[in-house]
């Protein structure tokens, strides 16, 4: 297909059906840790507005959970059937991290959640707090184990190589391999933030409607301190990342760095824009800050790092790609902390809820998380390239055998059912986003509202739902 | 170290496969069922008996995958490669029946026939390229230097065909007879009717492939028709027709929960069959559970939480199967 090779296809595809994957996660994560304090805030505190933000965003928690189960199973099978050469090889080391995965996470996962979601009458307020709590437990657990995998594969380590074969000799060594604690870190605070940043722009957008209950303030005050709290741990999480970065895969930072030599005597610039160029071996056009780029990376105004000729060509990342995407994450990161800063001022004013600028920018900045988080992992993952365990094992010896054809078929099959899916889905999470939490979700169960007992109720003809809150809001504003 | 890793985790990888088996086969014969049952509130009422724990029995899958990594890299590479498109087939029938799920609950209504027939399509597509793959793989992949040696369409033969149908009869056994234990009135009617030719088209299913097995593969004919393994064959059939015997007896009588008891019984029989047949061969028909196994260090590691951990999800697993219990009554769902 396009004349791309059996190679380049096996990882389109694989980059195409994990970066479906990981939008899910990201918001299964966010979301259950919201739910667990959302419950907790309900049974400690008896303010009814909390229980009916916990059905709310439950609803659209269940729809999007399905959605992360099932293009999940779809990668814990991809290993063997795109990469049956590393799962041959390097199987001995990411097999039993999956499997902890599975033992430790998805089970809890899958065993607790149908008490979460379908229980509250079926279970007393403590057991069904502690399903809850066991749900967002076990997402961040499958984060652990699925980061310590990938993180491996970065920066390997603990293990021989014997008769060409991957054999593990120091599991802790393993697990905790030198870009681990970074990337775990990195990686979950990503989640907290493109969780807030949604639950954060749906408010907005309801505010701007003029919907104001005590409801939708609360989950807009709520988001907005993460926000302001969590963005900065980001950006410094980030820095200390790179750092790590710069040590254990230089060529990675040079490329996204669009830095392709250094010149004896000069200082290390920040290039804020370019365009690199693979073949003429250099950055053109670029917008350099001079300095910068050393105090930044090396905490040293005259640092230097590698450049990229360096390194021999076959060894080097695609630096037009990683140089974009990291530029994208770092400059939706400035403003999330924009955002975060923004609120604190309105909020000291108390204009909050009312600026309609304010409440724009919010609602745009609503997909800034997920965005960030797919521009992340392009940054890390190409910037890995050639290898798919660094420096052990190169991409092009994992792949398996199949045709171009069989791979391109593959993959229209892949791109069509995934659009088609998932965009439905994402499309049902919208629509009951901007249907707003129900006040009755304050003495109802969810599943009342989904699971069945008003199954015929039409979702985008819901006036009556809307309703109640217009007038709750006519309350507020009274 | 004297514990032979490969044959533990092989019968820790097969426990976990007929986990799968008998979990997800009464969720997916519920999805088979679904053209059977016309009324919507029947079909909310048949969904809702499994909502609250489906995503359960789908990790088994998920459990499966994982360990044929870590235990035996070699058969997950050589497996998943030769059987690519009946897979991602699988797989493509597991998505639509689990977004389903959600969807047909908070699609419009003008939407939710769409997702029923997602539901019952995405059913049948995943039974049947599970019964697909069970085929070839009991057809063998021929291996050379550690990697699939064969083409992308190897593992379409009547054969493998003919198992995919046999396993949509199976799991619409369990289907029906798990609504039977946990519906009642005119869907639990329904179901009974169901049953019995159910019932009896599973029982010809096993007969045809217990013929077809040792008649197209030799070795297998020779390790069933040779003594002792003869004496421990001999009771598979025999239990095989009293099961069936019972099952048609107990539906006769209205039992409610015995006739799906003995439907598990019957898979499992079946499954038992299976594995002897093949034993001790991870790929057949010349690679065996110790030539594929991972290095010992990735056994150990991983077995030593394996035993540990399966028990509690037993446990919790059990609890939840337990706080749902009882009948679902129609248009009730969970409160
Ligand atoms: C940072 C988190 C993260 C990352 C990088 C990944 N996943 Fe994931 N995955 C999750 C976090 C997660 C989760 C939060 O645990 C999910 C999302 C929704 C869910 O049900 O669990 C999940 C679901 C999920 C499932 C279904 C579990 C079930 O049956 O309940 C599987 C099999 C996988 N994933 C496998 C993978 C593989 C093989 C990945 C890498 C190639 C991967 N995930 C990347
Ligand atoms: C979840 C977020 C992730 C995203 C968005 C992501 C993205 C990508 C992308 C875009 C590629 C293609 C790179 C290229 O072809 O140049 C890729 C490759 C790959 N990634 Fe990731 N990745 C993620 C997580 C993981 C994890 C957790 C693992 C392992 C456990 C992993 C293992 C791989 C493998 C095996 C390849 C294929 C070989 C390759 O092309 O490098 N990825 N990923
Ligand atoms: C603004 C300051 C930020 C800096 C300096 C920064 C730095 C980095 C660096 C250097 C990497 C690559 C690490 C590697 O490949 O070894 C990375 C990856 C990543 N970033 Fe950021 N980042 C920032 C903000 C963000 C934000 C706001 C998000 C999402 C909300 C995010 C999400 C990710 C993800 C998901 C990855 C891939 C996984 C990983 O390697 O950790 N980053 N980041």
């Amino acid at each position: 297909m396009f004349g791309l090779t059996a190679l380049e296809l096996a990882r389109i595809q694989f980059g195409f059906t994990i970066s479906f994957h990981i939008i899910f996660p990201a918001i299964t994560i966010g979301l259950a840790s919201y739910l667990a304090v959302l419950e907790g805030m309900w049974l400690w505190r008896k303010d009814v507005v909390y229980r009916e933000l916990y059905h709310f965003w439950s609803t659209i928690f269940a729809v999007n959970f399905a959605m992360g189960v099932v293009s999940g199973l779809v990668m814990a099978y991809q290993f063997g059937t795109n990469w049956s050469y590393f799962s041959a090889t390097a199987g001995s080391i990411t097999g039993p991290l999956l499997t902890y995965e599975v033992l430790t996470a998805f089970f809890l996962e899958a065993g607790f959640l149908g008490v979460m979601l379908f229980g509250w009458n079926k279970v007393g307020p403590g057991l069904h707090f502690f399903a809850t709590i066991m749900v967002a437990l076990g997402t961040l657990i499958s984060a652990t184990w699925i980061l310590a995998s990938n993180s491996w594969m970065q920066t390997p380590q603990g293990f021989e190589m014997i008769n060409g074969r991957v054999v593990p000799v120091d599991w802790l060594k393993v697990i905790f391999n030198p870009s681990f604690p970074y990337r775990l870190a990195h990686m979950t605070i990503a989640a907290y933030l493109a969780t807030a940043l949604f639950v954060g722009a749906s408010a907005a957008w309801h505010l701007s409607r003029g919907r104001a209950t005590p409801a939708i303030r609360t989950m807009f005050s709520m988001a907005m301190w993460m926000v302001l709290l969590v963005a900065p741990i980001q950006v410094i999480v980030g820095d200390a990342h790179g750092l790590n970065t710069l040590e254990h895969q230089p060529a990675k930072v040079a490329a996204l760095e669009g830095h392709w030599e250094n010149t004896p005597g000069e200082s290390l610039p920040l290039i804020l824009f370019g365009l690199p160029d693979m073949k003429a071996e250099k950055t053109r056009y670029a917008i350099e800050i001079p300095y910068l780029g050393g105090l930044v990376l090396t905490h040293d105004i005259n640092g230097h790092i590698p450049g990229l000729k360096e390194f021999s060509p076959e060894d080097r990342p695609n630096s037009a790609v990683v140089f974009w995407s990291f530029r994208l994450m770092v400059g939706l990161g400035i403003l999330m902390l924009l955002l975060g800063l923004w609120s604190l001022y309105l909020r000291g004013r108390g204009g909050m809820y009312g600026s309609k600028a304010f409440l724009r920018f919010a609602t745009l900045m609503g997909p800034a998380g997920l965005i960030a988080i797919l521009a992340g992992w392009m940054t890390t993952e190409v910037g890995r390239q050639p290898w798919i365990v660094y420096g052990v094992m190169r991409t092009k010896d994992a792949v398996s055998n199949h045709s171009a054809f069989a791979l391109s078929t593959t993959l229209v099959v892949f791109v069509v059912m995934y659009f088609a899916v998932f965009g439905t889905g994402v499309s049902y999470m919208l629509k009951l986003v901007a249907k707003g939490p129900d006040p009755d979700g304050g003495h109802h169960p969810p599943q009342d509202e989904g699971q069945s007992s008003r199954p015929a109720r039409p979702l985008s003809a819901a006036p009556d739902h809307i309703g109640p809150a217009i007038e709750a809001a006519e309350h507020t504003e009274a | 170290m004297g514990i032979d890793l490969p044959l533990i985790w092989a019968i820790v990888i097969g426990f976990g496969i007929m986990m799968y088996v008998i979990m997800d086969g009464f969720d997916l014969g519920i999805g088979i069922l679904f053209p059977f049952v016309a009324d919507r509130e029947d079909r909310d009422t048949m969904v809702n008996t499994v909502a609250p724990v489906w995503d359960g029995n789908e990790t088994w899958l998920a459990f499966g995958g994982a360990a044929l990594l870590a235990a035996f890299p070699l058969a997950y590479s050589v497996i998943l490669s030769a059987l690519y498109l009946p897979l991602l087939l699988m797989l493509a029938g597991l998505i639509w029946r689990g977004v389903a799920f959600e969807f047909r609950f908070k699609s419009d209504e003008a939407h939710k026939p769409f997702w029923d027939k997602a539901f019952a399509w995405g059913s049948y597509i995943a039974t049947f390229s599970q019964g697909v793959a069970l085929g070839a793989f009991i057809n063998g992949f021929p291996v050379v230097n550690s990697a699939y040696d064969g083409g992308l369409f190897d593992w379409l033969t009547p054969f493998s065909l003919f198992t995919g149908l046999g396993l949509l009869v199976a799991y619409a056994l369990l289907g029906s007879t798990w609504l039977i234990m946990k519906t009642e009135g005119a869907l639990q009617q329904r179901m009974k009717e169901l049953a019995k030719p159910v019932t009896l088209v599973l029982l010809c299913v096993i007969v045809f492939v217990s013929l077809w097995t040792p008649l197209a593969h030799p070795a297998v004919a020779e390790r069933w028709f040779s003594l002792p393994d003869l004496l421990f064959f001999a009771p598979v059939p025999i239990l095989v027709l009293l099961a069936t015997v019972a099952i048609l007896n107990r539906l006769q009588r209205d039992a409610h929960a015995s006739p799906f008891v003995l439907a598990l019984f019957m898979l499992f029989l079946g499954y038992s069959g299976l594995a002897i047949s093949l034993w001790p061969n991870i790929l057949p028909p010349s690679v065996s559970i110790w030539e594929a196994a991972a290095p010992p260090q990735s056994m150990g590691f991983t077995l030593v939480g394996a035993l540990f951990i399966i028990p509690f999800i037993l446990a919790y697993t059990a609890w939840s199967y337990y706080v749902f219990r009882g009948k679902v009554k129609p248009g009730e769902g969970y409160h």
